[in-house]
């Protein structure tokens, strides 16, 4: 009789037969991962209208073209130098994240409050980057259904083509990039507040009582997953 | 059997030890190492004339890819999870890939209806 039970009990230990979640995380977690998931198809959906915008175009804006300013230093000849920046900004505001979940592992929480802070300063850095970069493009001449409208200065941008697809692609071009770097600006943004949120939480002591820093991971994931946007923004607007 | 809590305890504390502060900026430098690649591919190479345009393209996603592998396999500790939960997020990206494959090739009918 004790035998049979024993062996119940036994084919009741694998992750998928019950009594435990099979993916052995907390609830928050991977819920914040099905966001993400959904997240991505928001993404994927404007980036995949870009592509296939662009390659039914005859004619389409260089980005070595469009993007050669550093705001404030150099107004031509750096194609791609201040992109690099906010790149670099990103992953390296990335990084401290990761290292704020780690101090989180070890229960530090002066090293969680001083790592988040990084964190929220990196962000702060990159919205500030996009603001001179939107700021450079709108004084060009870009925005949403807005072009320059001397022919001879759009025509700088371009390779080529007719007057009348350059003035197309140009629209087309502006309506996206604002669009799509708008909205991962806008994901930037409310990953900053949270994050602010979070240290404060930090800082008064919630996830101390709590015993767990469980609540950094969460975050982390979602802020990773704004850099991880950015790595396919900065690839097909700025590179290809 | 007696190994089997043993086993979930033994995956609990490798996952601990995977994302030492040392491994993060080890990946943080295959990101930054990237990156650099693409740079020097965009701002030398394409200009040169060393690598043309249309080849240079497919290497810039294979980099982007790569680069996204680290920051979800490392910085968001997907390597580290549970199978299922591996599967979960990863499976649902072909609906992702095969929007692509539909779209690319839709737009090259688009080609015709432009000017």
């Amino acid at each position: 009789m004790s035998a049979t039970v024993s062996q119940i009990d036994e084919i009741k230990t694998t992750p998928w037969s019950g009594g435990r979640s099979p993916f052995n995380v907390e609830y928050g977690k991977m819920m914040m991962w099905f966001f993400l998931l959904s997240d991505a198809f928001t993404f994927s959906s404007l980036l995949i209208a870009y592509g296939a915008l662009r390659f039914s175009a005859s004619t389409w804006p260089g980005a070595d073209k469009i993007f050669q300013s550093i705001p404030g230093l150099v107004e031509h000849g750096a194609p791609l130098v201040f992109v690099g920046l906010m790149t670099f900004i990103l992953i390296m505001s990335s990084v401290t994240m990761v290292l704020a979940v780690e101090a989180g592992h070890r229960n530090s929480k002066k090293e969680v409050v001083m790592w988040m802070i990084f964190t929220v300063i990196g962000g702060f850095m990159f919205l500030g980057c996009q603001a001179l970069e939107w700021n450079h493009l709108h004084s060009e001449g870009f925005w949403w259904s807005s072009i320059p409208t001397n022919t001879e200065t759009l025509k700088e941008f371009f390779n080529g083509g007719t007057l009348v697809a350059q003035q197309t692609s140009a629209h087309q071009f502006a309506n996206l990039f604002f669009t799509i770097t708008g909205f991962h600006g806008f994901h930037v943004f409310s990953g900053v507040i949270i994050n602010i949120i979070i240290t404060i939480n930090v800082l008064v002591g919630t996830y101390e009582k709590r015993g767990s820093y469980l609540m950094i991971e969460k975050v982390g994931l979602y802020w990773h997953f704004v850099d991880l946007v950015w790595v396919f923004v900065f690839t097909f607007f700025y590179l290809v | 059997m007696s190994s089997e809590p043993t086993e979930v305890h033994h995956e609990e504390h490798g996952e601990h030890d995977t994302m030492t502060r040392k491994k993060i900026w080890n990946v943080f430098f295959v990101l930054l190492g990237i990156t650099t690649i693409e740079f020097i591919i965009a701002l030398y190479m394409v200009p040169k004339g060393i690598i043309p345009g249309h080849i240079a393209n497919p290497v810039y996603i294979v980099l982007t890819l790569l680069k996204a592998f680290y920051i979800v396999a490392y910085f968001m500790h997907l390597k580290f999870e549970k199978v299922g939960l591996v599967y979960a997020i990863l499976v649902p990206i072909l609906f992702i890939i095969g929007l692509i494959l539909v779209l690319t090739n839709e737009s090259h009918h688009w080609i015709d209806l432009r000017l």
